[in-house]
């Protein structure tokens, strides 16, 4: 880890395909801002990326990345944490990857608690195969296949995290630059997993959730007085379904991250060039 | 054969069936005698019927035959399950004072021993150990020296405190002693002991082994019959040499998972069966794109479906040689025997680093079941070779970069393997993709870039196919008219059925073939022979499928894969080219 590391190191030569004023741009900043901020370096980064517009956002970055199939980000970002904890594992994706095919990936990862973090690019919508409804839709939002809006209540993902078991919960807007890099900054140093439901809005398919919307409903928490530690509070706001809040909604300070739990300490890569070392004693074992 | 014994004990599920027959099995190996198990048994916890049986003999056994010589029988249906295999000579031992079995029928002129085992077993201090009471008067009936038994007793329950061990010695002597008392009467069978040390274990047991010796540091896995025995052997174990078992949320997770485990450089693994290879395969696709080594065990059972958890089938061979959408290079595996299950294991994980893409290794219920005995040095791991392949690291990475330091991970290299850098490797940081990607991973749909990509990747199978000995094993006679091919956990049967056909004058060339793809050409094997015969557990004969597919004429070819549809013209002259004789258009070049 060199200590000389600028945010745009973490920029890959690819230039973005999303379109014009897509909150993925900003969203994207700031995760290479937090990345750099807290002392990492490309090559000690590992980046794994959903399907979805969010989910190219692995490929924008320069790292060590892997952009797999659609809704198992989750899965294949604690393989990588397991076999070797000495990297940086960030998991970014979209709301349909995550809360939809990718929904039992994500109550199980919060349960797991590896200590890595998860970004959703939350623009309420699914951008990629232009503009369906996705699980954090409005209820009687309008799309080409839900004409009369889902009809169902839109799943509220950091309740599901909090039942689950989550020691970090935050929510951010990718407009707010400053702040996003800050509360993402946070995820990643929490010992365990560090959720992020980033607001990010899509330009061309969502006119309801748009910046200004998001822009004047939003409440930054460190202007209330919420206590993130309180466990009662978190759920109260989290509740809340007419208040968006940005900021760090819950986390559990003394949160022990999984593979601290279960002892996995050394990277699994270097193994010796024949059978281990005692090998044999396993065969003995069936006598 | 006189000395091959068959034993069993039947019962419900629940009524200890397992371990009862584990303990007998054991005795036996431990006194040296050889031993091949195999299970009954039905999808359920408690309740329905369930045996274990155990083949022992002197000389090797390598599979099971119809016939069975001593019967524990724990309830009446184990003995009208068995009818079939008992004859005039054998003998069924069970508890007459129980009231579910004071009517028994026995068939024919076998002889029924009535022991109370129950009451002995109370006698010796609890009703529980009846089993082992039972397998008590099984070794008087066998002139088994009971004191053989008194090891795997101490095995099975010595974590259970010394006295719980002295009470099942004394509860087998029970049985033994009431037989010896009650019934003055010789029975025909002698169990000879031997000097030599045998291992028992199971084909899911070996897999597992082989895994960890074969550097396999992380598994994750969603349980499923038969192939969670992989699962429960590595858990704990692996951990001992640095690496871990995770129990995913299903098997997408359980793929996913190792898919991270093994691009961070772990040698990884997952097992499932059937079921689970379905919702895997989205995943496999992107192994084999991402060039992930990666071994995926399918331990087969009856499908489709959910079908018959529990049962045998080789059904899965279309499935691990053709899943997948798009064209996916692949290597298939399947073990023959237990002891290739340790074998083929630690292969696969130096088939998937060498060339960088997923391995199937497919092995089936029958294998993963039976506990079979071997002498240790089958397992010689001082023979286990590890090979990792073009990784590179802070040292040799330079040669990798382009002209503006990126690292290549996806170089089309003329044997069609790029270079590998563990993430944390300086200068190694790249993306890869389950798109379409260039040589840096990065996303494309350049129709030349595709067409290099595609060609890189298949070239893998290219040169493993010089680099490798993809062979078969071969038995019997081999002049012979007869051949007959096989795959999987069929060999032993079909081994000792050249025995029968000899007796019989049927000369008889045997191969086995453990590698499914690539796979050894056997055109001229199958030429020369006047009757070919093909046996699988399968309905439709996949194997036989792709032997008559090999052994075809071949077609000319005109492939197309830049991602752009045929154009009129352009076919046209590729077919007259082809026409022509200028054959090898593989491919119709990208525009
Ligand atoms: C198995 C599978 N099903 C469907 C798709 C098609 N697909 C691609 S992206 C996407 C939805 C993406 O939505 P979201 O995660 O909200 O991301 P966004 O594009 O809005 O950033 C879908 C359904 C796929 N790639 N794979
Ligand atoms: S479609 Fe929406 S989410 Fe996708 S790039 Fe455009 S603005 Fe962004």
């Amino acid at each position: 880890m060199s200590s000389d590391v600028r945010f745009t190191d973490f920029k890959s030569d690819k230039q973005p395909t999303w379109c014009p004023g897509c909150g993925d741009f900003g969203t994207m900043n700031g995760m290479m801002k937090a990345l750099a901020e807290t002392g990492n370096d490309p090559d000690n980064t590992f980046v794994v990326a959903g399907i979805g517009c969010s989910g190219k956002i692995g490929t924008y970055m320069h790292s060590y990345a892997l952009h797999g199939v659609h809704g198992r980000a989750l899965p294949v970002g604690i393989g990588v944490k397991m076999a070797n904890p000495e990297l940086e594992v960030m998991v970014a994706g979209g709301d349909g990857d995550g809360y939809s095919i990718g929904a039992g990936h994500f109550i199980h990862a919060v349960r797991r608690n590896v200590d890595m973090s998860y970004v959703v690019m939350d623009n309420r919508i699914y951008g990629l195969t232009k503009g369906q409804a996705s699980p954090t839709s409005r209820q009687d939002f309008e799309t080409a296949t839900t004409p009369e809006g889902p009809g169902q209540p839109p799943v509220n993902p950091k309740a599901l995290a909090l039942a689950a078991g989550a020691t970090f919960i935050a929510q951010s807007f990718s407009s707010n630059s400053q702040r996003h890099a800050e509360i993402v900054q946070q995820a990643i140093e929490h010992d365990g997993f560090g959720f992020v439901n980033v607001y990010s809005p899509c330009v061309t398919f969502n006119d309801v959730d748009t910046y200004d919307y998001f822009r004047d409903t939003i409440v930054d928490l460190d202007e209330t007085d919420h206590d993130a530690q309180n466990r009662d509070q978190a759920k109260d706001k989290i509740l809340e379904s007419d208040k968006e809040y940005m900021g760090v909604l819950y986390q559990d300070e003394d949160s022990v991250p999984f593979e601290e739990r279960e002892g996995i300490e050394a990277p699994m890569n270097d193994i010796p060039d024949g059978a281990p070392e005692g090998a044999m004693d396993l065969v003995r074992e069936f006598y | 054969m006189p000395d091959d014994l068959n034993w069993a004990i039947g019962g419900e599920a629940g009524d200890g069936i397992d371990s009862t027959g584990k303990i007998f099995a054991q005795a036996l190996s431990r006194a040296g005698r050889h031993v091949f198990t195999s299970k009954d048994f039905a999808s359920r916890i408690r309740g329905g019927y369930t045996a274990y049986k155990v083949r022992t003999a002197v000389d090797r056994v390598e599979s099971v035959v119809d016939r069975l010589d001593i019967l524990i029988a724990l309830t009446e249906r184990t003995i009208h399950e068995n009818e079939d295999e008992l004859h005039d000579d054998s003998v069924i031992i069970y508890d007459g004072e129980r009231t579910t079995m004071q009517d028994v029928e026995v068939p024919g002129d076998a002889t029924a021993l009535e022991v109370p085992l129950k009451r002995l077993a109370e006698d010796a201090g609890g009703a529980i150990m009846l089993n082992v009471v039972a397998l008590g008067a099984a070794c008087e009936v066998t002139n088994f020296p009971i004191e053989n038994l008194d090891e795997s007793l101490q095995k099975r329950f010595g974590d259970k405190g010394e006295a719980i061990v002295e009470n099942n010695k004394k509860a087998a002597r029970k049985g033994r002693d009431y037989v010896r008392e009650e019934y003055d009467e010789e029975f025909g069978y002698e169990l000879e002991t031997t000097d030599a040390d045998y291992v028992l274990l199971n084909g899911d047991e070996a897999i597992g082994m082989g895994a960890i010796a074969g550097g396999c540091r992380f598994y994750a896995g969603y349980p499923i019959t038969p192939a969670t025995d992989v699962m429960e052997y590595m858990t704990g174990r692996v951990d001992q040499f640095g690496g871990k078992v995770v129990q995913a949320e299903d098997e997408l997770a359980a793929i996913n998972m190792a898919l991270g485990a093994a691009r961070a450089g772990a040698r990884s693994m997952t097992a499932t069966s059937g079921p689970g290879i379905d919702l895997m395969t989205e995943t496999f696709g992107l192994v084999a794109t991402s060039e992930t080594p990666l071994v995926i065990c399918d331990v087969m059972r009856s499908g489709p479906s959910t079908g018959m958890p529990t049962k045998q089938e080789q059904g899965d061979l279309n499935m691990t040689l053709y899943g997948g959408h798009g064209e996916i290079p692949r290597f298939v595996l399947a073990p023959t025997t237990i002891s290739e299950c340790f074998w083929k294991t630690v292969e696969a994980f130096n088939l998937a680093e060498k060339y960088q893409t997923p391995v199937y290794l497919v092995s089936d219920l029958a294998l993963a079941v039976t506990e079979q005995t071997f002498s240790p040095e089958t397992f010689d791991m001082d023979e286990v070779e590890i090979e990792r392949g073009k990784v590179v690291d802070e040292n040799d990475i330079d040669a990798w970069l382009d002209e503006k330091g990126r690292f290549q991970a996806h170089f089309p290299a003329a044997d069609g393997i790029s270079p590998r850098a563990f993430p944390g490797t300086t200068d190694g940081a790249h993306m890869t993709t389950g798109l379409e990607h260039d040589e840096l991973g990065r996303r494309t749909e350049d129709t030349e870039v595709r067409v290099e990509q595609v060609d890189k990747r298949q070239r893998k199978v290219e040169t493993a196919k010089e680099e490798e000995d993809f062979d078969y094993r071969e038995f019997g006679d081999a002049d012979a008219d007869t051949l007959v091919i096989s795959w999987g956990s069929n060999e032993g049967a079909m081994r000792e059925a050249l025995g029968f056909l000899d007796e019989d004058g049927h000369d008889v060339r045997f191969i086995s073939v453990p590698y499914i793809f690539p796979r050894p050409d056997l055109t001229e094997e199958v030429e020369s022979a006047d009757d070919v015969i093909v046996v699988e557990c399968n309905a439709t004969g996949q194997f036989a499928d792709v032997i008559e597919h090999d052994v075809l004429e071949r077609v000319e070819r005109i492939n197309k894969y830049t991602g752009v549809r045929f154009k009129a013209d352009e076919l046209a002259d590729e077919i007259k080219q082809t026409l022509a004789g200028d054959a090898g258009t593989q491919e119709v070049e990208a525009e």
